[in-house]
Formats: C-alpha cells, sequence, structure tokens
C-alpha cells in the first residue's frame, strides 16, 4: 500500500538531530520496554509473521502513524492484530479486563521465561524453497514494475518504475505481498543497484548508488 | 498539526471513519483501536501498555517473567559490542574477513551472534573509494543480532525519508564528510537480509589486539554514518556535543 510509513524521498519531515552515540540508552522510557516485551510475547504465539505485522503497523491513519513513536506504531499494531485475530475483544481492549481465559491452543503456546533465550537465537529464518528456476541474474537489467497494490508489499514507492542492474541473487525468500495475509510462498529475492540519477534525476548526489531488496515478482525484464 | 495539514487531515478523517473498502478485513466493529480519531490527543503510551499487558496477563498469554527476560536480553546482552566483535576480528584475521564478506550469515553466526533480526546477513566493506551506510525506508529493519535494538534516529522519520536522496547532507549532519570522489552506497534494508558496514580500520593501529580494536568499532560506524573512531580522539559528533 502506498501508505505513511514508505518515507524514501519524502521532503520536510526536519533535521535527523542524532542523540550522541555514548549518551543514547536502549530504551528511552519504562513503556517502551513493556511495548518491546509485549509485542515480542504476543509474536512468539505463533499467530501472525513479521510481515502481518508490519501491514498492521502501516494500516493506520497515515497522520497517526507519523506522529506516534516507533513503541507506539508497535502498540497500534498489536491492537489491531489482537483483535482482527480474536485474541482479544473489541470490549475487553476497551475496559482492560479479561472475559475469560484465552483460548486452550494458545495457552500451549505462551512463550515462558526459560523458553526466551532459545526462541530469541533460533529467529525466523525468511527463506523458502521454490520449484521456479530464477528469471534474472547479477548483471542483469530489470525494471521495477510500475505498480500500486492495495495490500502489503515491499516495493519502496520511489523505486517503481526504475531501472536498475541484479547485483546479487540472494536465492528465494518468504514473499511479504502474501505473507502479509497469512500465505506463505517463496519467490527468488535480488539485490539490485539503482543509480542514483535514475531515481532522483539531474539533481541527483553525486557519486551516489541505491542498493534495495526486490523480489522477482517485483521486477520486469527490459526489453 | 501545522496549518498546512489540516485541509488534508480533514479528508482524511472521513476516510477513516467510512471509507475501509479494502479486503483484509481490519477490525472496525464498536470500537476504535486507538480509542479517538486521529485528531484526538494519543493515548498516554505508559497507560496504553499498561493495560494491555494487564489484560494479557489475566488471559494467561504472557508469563510476567518472560518479559523481564526479554527486557534484560536487549537492554544488557544483545547490543552493538557483537558487532563490534565481528569488526576487530575482521581487521585482524585476513580469513575470517574474506569469509566475513562473502557469506556473512556464516562468518556471524559462527561468532555465536545468531537469532532474531540476524537470520540472514550481509556485511559491506568500506573503502577509500567507497562508503555504505543503511537504512530501512520502509520500516526500521536493523540486525539487532550484532548491533541490538536501533537507536531513535534510526528509526525516525527525518532519517528513513532522506538518507536515500541526500546520502552527504545526511553524514554531515552526524559529523561525517567524504571526499566527493568516494561513490556512497545507501543500502535499504526491505527484505529480512540485515545489512553491516564493515568500517575502514583507523589509522594509528598498527600492531593492536583484536580485544582493543573493538573500542573504536562504534555503533554508528556499523551503520556507515561514521568512520570508525581514531586512537587518542573521540568520534566528531560526540567531541561536538
Amino acid at each position: 500500500m502506498n501508505g505513511p510509513h514508505d518515507l524514501g524521498g519524502a521532503h520536510g519531515l526536519g533535521p535527523i538531530d542524532p542523540e550522541p552515540e555514548s549518551a543514547e540508552q536502549v530504551f528511552h522510557e519504562e513503556w517502551e520496554k513493556r511495548a518491546l516485551a509485549v509485542t515480542l510475547a504476543m509474536g512468539a504465539l505463533g499467530q501472525w509473521s513479521i510481515d502481518t505485522s508490519r501491514y498492521a503497523r502501516e494500516r493506520q491513519h497515515p497522520v497517526d502513524y507519523l506522529r506516534n513513536t516507533y513503541y507506539e506504531n508497535w502498540m497500534a499494531g498489536l491492537e489491531t492484530l489482537l483483535l482482527e485475530k480474536g485474541i482479544v475483544t473489541p470490549e475487553e481492549l476497551a475496559t482492560g479486563r479479561a472475559k475469560g481465559k484465552a483460548d486452550p491452543a494458545l495457552l500451549d503456546r505462551v512463550l515462558k521465561a526459560e523458553n526466551v533465550p532459545a526462541v530469541l537465537a533460533k529467529g525466523a529464518p525468511a527463506d523458502m524453497v521454490t520449484q521456479d528456476a530464477p528469471q534474472f541474474g547479477p548483471g542483469d537489467r530489470v525494471r521495477v514494475r510500475n505498480f500500486h497494490p492495495r495490500g502489503h508489499t515491499r516495493a519502496p514507492r520511489y523505486i517503481r518504475g526504475h531501472i536498475g542492474t541484479i547485483h546479487e541473487h540472494y536465492g528465494s525468500h518468504i514473499l511479504p505481498d502474501r505473507s502479509a495475509d497469512g500465505e506463505k510462498a517463496g519467490v527468488h529475492l535480488y539485490n539490485v543497484r539503482f543509480e542514483g540519477a535514475e531515481i532522483w534525476g539531474p539533481d541527483a548526489p553525486s557519486r551516489e548508488a541505491i542498493y534495495i531488496d526486490l523480489w522477482e515478482s517485483y521486477l520486469e525484464e527490459l526489453g | 498539526m501545522s496549518d498546512e495539514n489540516e485541509p488534508a487531515a480533514s479528508g482524511g478523517h472521513h476516510a477513516h471513519e467510512h471509507g475501509h473498502d479494502h479486503h483484509h478485513g481490519h477490525h472496525h466493529g464498536g470500537h476504535h483501536h486507538h480509542g479517538q480519531n486521529f485528531t484526538d490527543p494519543p493515548p498516554d503510551p505508559a497507560l496504553r501498555i499498561k493495560a494491555l499487558e494487564s489484560l494479557l496477563v489475566e488471559k494467561g498469554l504472557i508469563d510476567p517473567a518472560a518479559l523481564e527476560v526479554l527486557i534484560d536480553t536487549y537492554e544488557t546482552k544483545i547490543g552493538p559490542r557483537n558487532g563490534a566483535k565481528v569488526v576487530a576480528r575482521a581487521w585482524t584475521d585476513p580469513d575470517f574477513k574474506d569469509w566475513l564478506l562473502r557469506d556473512g550469515t556464516a562468518a556471524i553466526h559462527s561468532m555465536g551472534f545468531t537469532g532474531r533480526q540476524g537470520e540472514h546477513m550481509r556485511v559491506l566493506e568500506n573503502t577509500p573509494t567507497v562508503h555504505n551506510v543503511v537504512v530501512c525506508t520502509l520500516c526500521s529493519c536493523y540486525p539487532w543480532a550484532v548491533l541490538g535494538l536501533p537507536p531513535v534516529w534510526y528509526k525516525s522519520a527525518p532519517y528513513r525519508s532522506r538518507v536515500v536522496s541526500d546520502p552527504r547532507g545526511v553524514l554531515g549532519e552526524f559529523g561525517t564528510e567524504l571526499p566527493d570522489d568516494v561513490e556512497i552506497r545507501v543500502w535499504d534494508s526491505t527484505s529480512e537480509m540485515r545489512f553491516m558496514v564493515l568500517p575502514m580500520r583507523p589509522s594509528g593501529t598498527d600492531g593492536m589486539s583484536a580485544e582493543e580494536l573493538e573500542a573504536f568499532v562504534t555503533r554508528n560506524s556499523m551503520i556507515g554514518v561514521e568512520p570508525a573512531k581514531a586512537p587518542g580522539t573521540v568520534a566528531g559528533k560526540e567531541a561536538a556535543e
């Protein structure tokens, strides 16, 4: 979707104003720790993928998304997922009081303290085999499709329609566009190099290149 | 909200209330998940997460002790010192460096830095002619396994929007000025591949051990917004503060 999260190339968002690295804390507020931990614990129930979770954050109203801090967007996304999956009811969320215990199948999957290190160390690899042969290889020139899906995608707006060169073929990874809706399909994934001037035109920074990971279904042959 | 946003915001409000026509079943029964319209003040995040956490504990879905382990892990165990060990080893061990640049995933995993947001890794070498810098314009993808959780500026709209279109300007805000003949490569993390920059080894460090060199490897140098620290100095940005 052409949502508020798709920020590449946007203007007017102000200075970066980084905190000095030596002074920056991992968390700036106590509630941020809770937002991180609750989100990770709920993710461990296995009811949604990272793509579903990103899509839940992106679907907020753009004004909300841009006003929120990072962890506020996490909380908004988590509430959406808990409601959509029927894990909590709107009434429970509004009152903060449970009307009953969760589904026993979910209770079996609750992340226990003793399992946290193993679960984090395992992670969630995204590679997935496909029977399809790769359509492109390093050095091939490709164009990013000009497409504007209503659903989730990982093709940023600023790159669509532009021409680049395949830098690396990673193999096949889960396609986020379908994974956001709960379907898993392996699709060839490439890292593609774009020259700055190809994207930004004559005012592009000199000697700049952008490298972006793009799935085969985002790309078309030049010709 | 500034005045120039008002007309768009009014139109957006209508869409927000009535315009959900996509097929993904966004829940909008009797309850707005924000408990508000976007024009209302945002809810206090501390109260919001407290209510959510206690609800989920009451439903049996959260082991409170697990939350403490999760927080402690990212506050004290998984952070940029992991990445610094990888970089310092690459600076001192040419075979490891070759492996790291050829198969970042395997080389990094061999040091025990595995798992969440480090499942698939590529390492990008800075040289006198090429400077790499990493961003995620679509969210805030970041190599947690080697760098920990991302800093606030990395997650912010100003960095995410601008580093792709004005990398020299952005690096300048970190006090990093590169010669005009250096090619800047901006890596936008749109897949589950995570990127880490291998900064150039600072001069004046000949003969130092990997352990000594770790001190010069900053988090920012592994994102690519600053060079590694030089011996006897502190990073430019910090010196200015």
